[in-house]
């Protein structure tokens, strides 16, 4: 309960580490084999409820929790601004209810509209896991570092695949099949989004610019493979991202239309006057944990350099078409031009990175920060000399080298469908047909986490976050807590006429040190709200 | 392929050797083994487990759009 004096930012690390409070959203393209005309948005209830049900069963208690929508701010802009409601394209207005509701749902199951039917679920894991648009989505809990990031990224993925697994055993349910990637391969993308918590005192435009270039560039590292050029697929091909050809914009609030690579969406779930929320939208989503590691490291080890005055600024002349450019190529030998005229290849532009941040890390860096260092190293050396040979760490890799196997031996064209199936069954999730997990399985990729603890991470939240606070009111209080979201928890009471809100603003408090000890203790949620209230701040988490 | 495959394992040990105390497990010897097996071997597994129309299944792959 001893907070530290009201208003002290909690602190992770001094100096330039990977270590930041960050998190990882999915939206998993979802479908129905047995059923080609479902709507995507009922079978993605389908996945959230069948979730629910597996809870019910294996704990015995559930919070059906409601999201709790009164922080969110989707349409105010990190630069200085907020978007006119009416100007907005419907898919922005995130802090409303999905377009096809519960009850309409429920309807076209031919239940009674009252039948209860989850959009939305917050997790034991402090995740939560709800219908987004047309697509079931996984929002991790707050992490402080890389590692764990990939450990609740791929809890998420345990997740689905739960759920999926449930409702294929349900008796009168077609089985519905979740792909961790991005694109149909038609003309529609759908996201993987990074948040990293950034203070608010570094401004807006100095990320931005240092940040587009990385981005335009780190998908060497990080991209997922896509078969197909184009955002329509009208050519054939192989490229390193998933993401890229949907990219239409340097800095913007969108993320469904005209994406940018800067998004500005300024929510910072979180103490306004002190941290934004960087909510990047550029990236693709990993099944390699390497890819994964690397991409949320060296992004987090970047804007570390930004806050520390350190980081490079290599202007790119166009960097929307610089982002096509050096995707389509996965010889990694295509030249982007600056805006001073010189020409340099993606490797070039992460070497710029790497270089600064390996000059501005001193000898006794953490443990995770050298690691991260260690790798992107190697693996730009590794690039630099021969892309193939990083099948065991990089996802585009790893894909194009199963691609080219088959091309080989059964002499297939780029816009052969036997091509495009196993782009597609690379991020089938099921671990017996998703061909990831076939290679994972075969040892020809290398793992960072284990299994048992990804199944933990599944259901236990982060010690060292507000998501332990979060998680831990939900699995002790499953039947008080009737509302939440990344910063509040709602409890309702039967000796209080009104709800309950605790705001937890802080990400870095309502960690296990300055909790645990108050659920071991609270006899029951009137006491915990009780000994919460009474401590030294109380609207705020201890 | 084949010499992709050697690559592949000569990059790994180079990555060992440099491997500094850190958290993060390091590839186990089954993996390092399993690197070792043909690529024959892996298409035939994948050819057990791909969706049988290929045509047909990409084709219905339709998602309507996200962020």
């Amino acid at each position: 309960m001893s907070a530290g004096a009201p208003g002290s930012s909690p602190q992770l690390a001094s100096g330039v580490t990977v270590h930041r409070v960050m998190g990882t959203e999915t939206e998993y393209g979802i479908i129905a084999p047995g059923l080609p005309s479902a709507n995507p948005t009922l079978l993605s209830s389908q996945v959230v409820n069948a979730y629910a049900a597996t809870l019910r069963e294996g704990l015995g208690n559930l919070a059906g929790t409601r999201w709790d929508y009164t922080d969110e701010a989707p349409l105010a802009d990190a630069r200085g601004w907020r978007l006119d409601r009416a100007a907005a394209h419907p898919s922005q207005l995130t802090d409303e209810a999905p377009v096809l509701s519960a009850q309409e749902i429920a309807r076209e199951r031919g239940e009674p509209a009252d039948a209860a039917v989850l959009m939305n679920l917050v997790l034991n894991n402090g995740a939560r896991l709800y219908v987004d648009h047309a697509h079931p989505e996984y929002s991790s809990p707050e992490v402080t570092n890389p590692h764990d990031a990939v450990l609740w990224d791929r809890a998420g993925d345990h997740v689905a695949l739960t759920a999926m697994q449930r409702i294929a055993s349900t008796p009168g349910f077609s089985p519905v099949h979740l792909y961790k990637n991005n694109t149909d391969n038609k003309s529609v993308s759908y996201g993987s989004h990074e948040n990293y918590l950034v203070p608010r005192r570094v401004p807006f435009g100095q990320l931005a610019a240092s940040l587009i270039p990385f981005f335009v560039s780190r998908q060497v590292l990080c991209g997922s493979g896509r078969v197909g050029i184009g955002a329509a697929n009208q050519a054939p091909g192989f490229q390193i991202s998933q993401r890229a050809d949907f990219f239409e914009n340097e800095i913007g609030l969108e993320t469904t239309v005209r994406r940018p690579i800067i998004n500005t969406r300024d929510e910072p779930h979180a103490v306004a006057e002190k941290y934004r929320r960087l909510h990047v939208i550029i990236g693709d989503a990993n099944l390699s944990e390497v890819s994964n590691y690397l991409k949320l490291g060296t992004t987090s080890l970047v804007l570390s350099l930004i806050e520390h005055g350190l980081a490079p600024l290599p202007e790119l002349a166009d960097p929307v078409r610089a982002l096509q450019s050096i995707s389509h190529d996965p010889s990694l030998r295509t030249t982007v031009e600056l805006a001073d005229g010189r020409r340099v290849t993606g490797l070039d532009l992460q070497t710029i990175y790497f270089s600064a941040a390996a000059r501005a890390c001193t000898a006794d860096a953490d443990p995770q920060t050298a690691d991260v260092l260690r790798r992107w190293e190697g693996l730009i050396g590794i690039l630099e000399n021969d892309p193939m040979a990083a099948a065991g760490q990089i996802d585009w890799v790893a894909k194009l080298k199963v691609l080219q196997a088959y091309r080989d031996r059964d002499s297939l064209e780029w816009n052969d469908a036997r091509l495009g199936l196993i782009d597609l069954q690379y991020a089938d999730l099921r671990p017996d047909r998703g061909i990831y997990h076939r290679l994972a399985r075969r040892g020809e990729v290398e793992l960072l986490v284990a299994q048992a603890d990804v199944e933990r991470a599944a259901v236990e939240p982060p010690r060292d976050t507000r998501a332990f606070f979060r998680g831990k009111c939900i699995s002790t209080f499953p039947a008080q807590v009737v509302g939440a979201s990344w910063d509040s928890i709602i409890f309702e009471l039967p000796s209080q006429e009104r709800l309950q809100r605790i705001q937890t603003r802080e990400p870095l408090r309502g960690t296990a040190a300055l909790t645990e000890q108050l659920f071991e203790q609270a006899a029951d949620a009137e006491d915990f709200l009780a000994r919460l209230m009474s401590g030294p701040e109380p609207p705020m988490a201890p | 392929m084949a010499t992709q495959d050697h690559k592949s394992t000569a990059a790994r040990t180079e990555d060992q050797d440099d491997a500094q105390p850190e958290p993060l497990p390091a590839p186990t010897g089954a993996q390092e083994s399993a690197k070792t097996e043909g690529v024959d071997d892996l298409l035939d597994e994948i050819d057990g487990v791909l969706e049988s129309n290929a045509e047909e299944f990409v084709r219905g792959f339709v998602q309507k759009g996200g962020q």
